[in-house]
């Protein structure tokens, strides 16, 4: 094994390389992970590993269900900021009335997605994360194996499976809020009906616009429960390693987020 | 030696030939060649850092070796697909050092698990074989608890219960008395002789409990650093005249020989020489 080098330029390309290398080989094995639980959930039953429905539900409840009241806080207070901000921007050019076609744009397109990801993330992928992190140090992983349960089949394809399903059912709930949310200031302040204003919005966004916000959620919802189990997988020490590896995987779960976010746009909007 | 009417033959259960194995570039086991027979309880015993654990890793196929054969119940170990091995599990049980019961299900649950992945019975089946194994384990009531409800004498009888519920051909036990008070890992011994002697199960055992492995073993392995220093009976291995398992038995410190030279550049931080 070659001598780690010492202080200067050298250490720090080898840090920079050894980062790198590791992301790679992070990324290869969330890769690889997401292959095998898509083969078992297809051919489990074909191989004696069936996929469960109950663990799936009980996934889906906890990350899902329980999720809703705080998704649906902040959706309507995301909304109700953006008609604040796009009222407070437009009125520069007397434009004020114009607010609900930027309004329900960028709510259906990007913001309720986006923070929905985010919180899912913060709450569901740490989670994940944690939980992962304790059952490899408990030996729990080793033990499903060596009783002949494929750990990838009893504890990704659940949580993959739930969340690839709520994250997008999800962010359709957190598009009515905000939209709810931004109608509540805008009504009154440009002087509008409750039913001008849905109108407008139905005239604004498209079922693309809407599709657009959805697709993309799905690939949220892959993205955390991956970025959760890789990081969690990856757990070394005791107790202070689980607690590293759920930090980790917040921001882990946010910067994937954000980045397939922006990859997504680019290339829907070309 | 344990006094036991169960069969003893010589068929090998599994058989280790030159197994080499590496954690990175560090050398764990070196040239490691052993044979367990059907109905017998081996005993791997070791000092911390013998590499006794990464044995049993890898004879339940959690490592992968670098190099020589490892057969087990007549089948190379990894010659077998993924999903090959897993349907072989079913004739294997572990018990792990912590009891690696999983945490959010019950007691029951844990042990019922195996059932429910494996077999196709109905529910009351499944919950009659657990009270049945649970029963063994002198568990019994004990179902509906959560894995923390339990003691550390208990969690290790559950991870039992649940290495057996299946009823495998070979049973692998890592540590089974350690952290526990004597009276309650006597009569985790005391169950795992039981257990061979009611169910002729082949019984693997890695422990560094001294008094432990001389009551259940049949014969005993010792380890040291990576290779083996003797492989034999309760009593060849008590008589042995190698220092290091006199040392290990007397548990003796043995000091060993100091370079000046050596020890000079490691207190200064240099890296060795040659």
């Amino acid at each position: 094994m070659p001598e780690p080098a010492k202080g200067g330029p050298a250490e720090f390309f080898e840090r920079v390389g050894r980062t790198t290398t590791q992301g790679v080989e992070q990324f290869g094995y969330g890769a690889e992970l997401f292959r095998q639980a898509v083969y078992w959930l297809f051919m489990g039953r074909f191989r004696r590993q069936r996929v469960r429905l109950s663990p799936i539900f009980a996934e889906a409840f906890e990350a899902g269900i329980r999720a809703i009241p705080i998704i649906a806080i902040l959706n309507g207070t995301i909304g109700i900021m953006l008609a604040l901000q796009g009222i407070h921007a437009l009125k520069a050019f007397g434009a004020q009335h114009q607010v609900v076609f930027g309004v329900a744009l960028g709510i259906t397109r990007e913001f309720a997605p986006l923070i929905t990801g985010i919180l899912v993330a913060g709450r569901s992928g740490s989670a994940l994360a944690a939980r992962l992190a304790t059952m490899t140090i408990s030996q729990e992983v080793d033990a499903l194996r060596s009783m002949g349960v494929d750990p990838v089949r009893f504890l990704v394809v659940p949580a993959l499976v739930a969340m690839m399903i709520m994250v997008p059912a999800l962010v359709l709930m957190a598009e009515f809020v905000a939209l709810a949310g931004a109608g509540l200031y805008i009504t009154p302040t440009i002087d509008i009906t409750m039913a001008a204003y849905i109108d407008q919005v139905i005239a604004s966004i498209g079922v693309d616009d809407v599709m657009h916000g959805i697709s993309k959620s799905v690939i949220f919802g892959m993205l955390i429960t991956i970025v959760g189990i890789v990081d969690g997988s990856s757990v070394t020490g005791g107790a202070e390693g689980v607690g590293r590896v759920t930090t980790s995987s917040v921001v882990h779960g946010i910067s994937a987020i954000v980045l397939t976010d922006m990859i997504f746009v680019y290339a829907a909007t070309r | 030696m344990s006094e036991s009417n169960a069969p003893i033959d010589d068929t090998p259960v599994i058989r280790v030939e030159n197994l080499v194995t590496h954690y990175g570039t560090r050398k764990i086991l070196d040239g490691i060649d052993m044979e367990i027979h059907r109905g017998e309880i081996m005993v791997i015993m070791g000092g911390s850092g013998s590499g006794k654990s990464t044995l049993l890793r890898h004879l339940i196929r959690l490592e992968r070796k670098t190099s020589g054969k490892i057969e087990l119940l007549g089948q190379e170990l990894d010659d077998m697909s993924k999903i090959e091995f897993y349907n072989f599990c079913r004739k294997l049980g572990v018990a792990f050092q912590g009891g690696a019961l999983f945490s959010s299900m019950t007691v029951g649950q844990n042990i019922m698990l195996p059932l429910r992945e494996h077999t196709n019975l109905d529910q009351k089946t499944m919950e009659i074989m657990v009270r049945l194994k649970l029963e063994v384990v002198d568990l019994a009531g004990f179902e509906n608890l959560m894995p923390a409800e339990l003691s550390g004498g208990m969690i290790k009888r559950a991870a039992l219960a649940r290495a057996i519920i299946m009823d495998p051909a070979v049973l692998f036990c890592d540590e089974p008395s350690a952290g526990l008070d004597p009276v309650v890992s006597s009569a985790l011994d005391e169950l795992i002789l039981r257990l061979r002697d009611a169910m002729g199960m082949t019984i693997v055992v890695v422990t560094h409990e001294l008094d432990s492995a001389f009551r259940i073993a049949d014969r005993i392995t010792v380890l040291d650093r990576g290779h083996i220093l003797q492989i034999g009976t309760v009593e060849e291995i008590r008589n042995s005249d190698n220092p290091r398992i006199q040392a290990l038995i007397n548990r003796r410190f043995e000091e060993e020989d100091v370079d000046p030279d050596e020890y000079m550049a490691r207190l200064m931080g240099e890296q060795p020489t040659g």
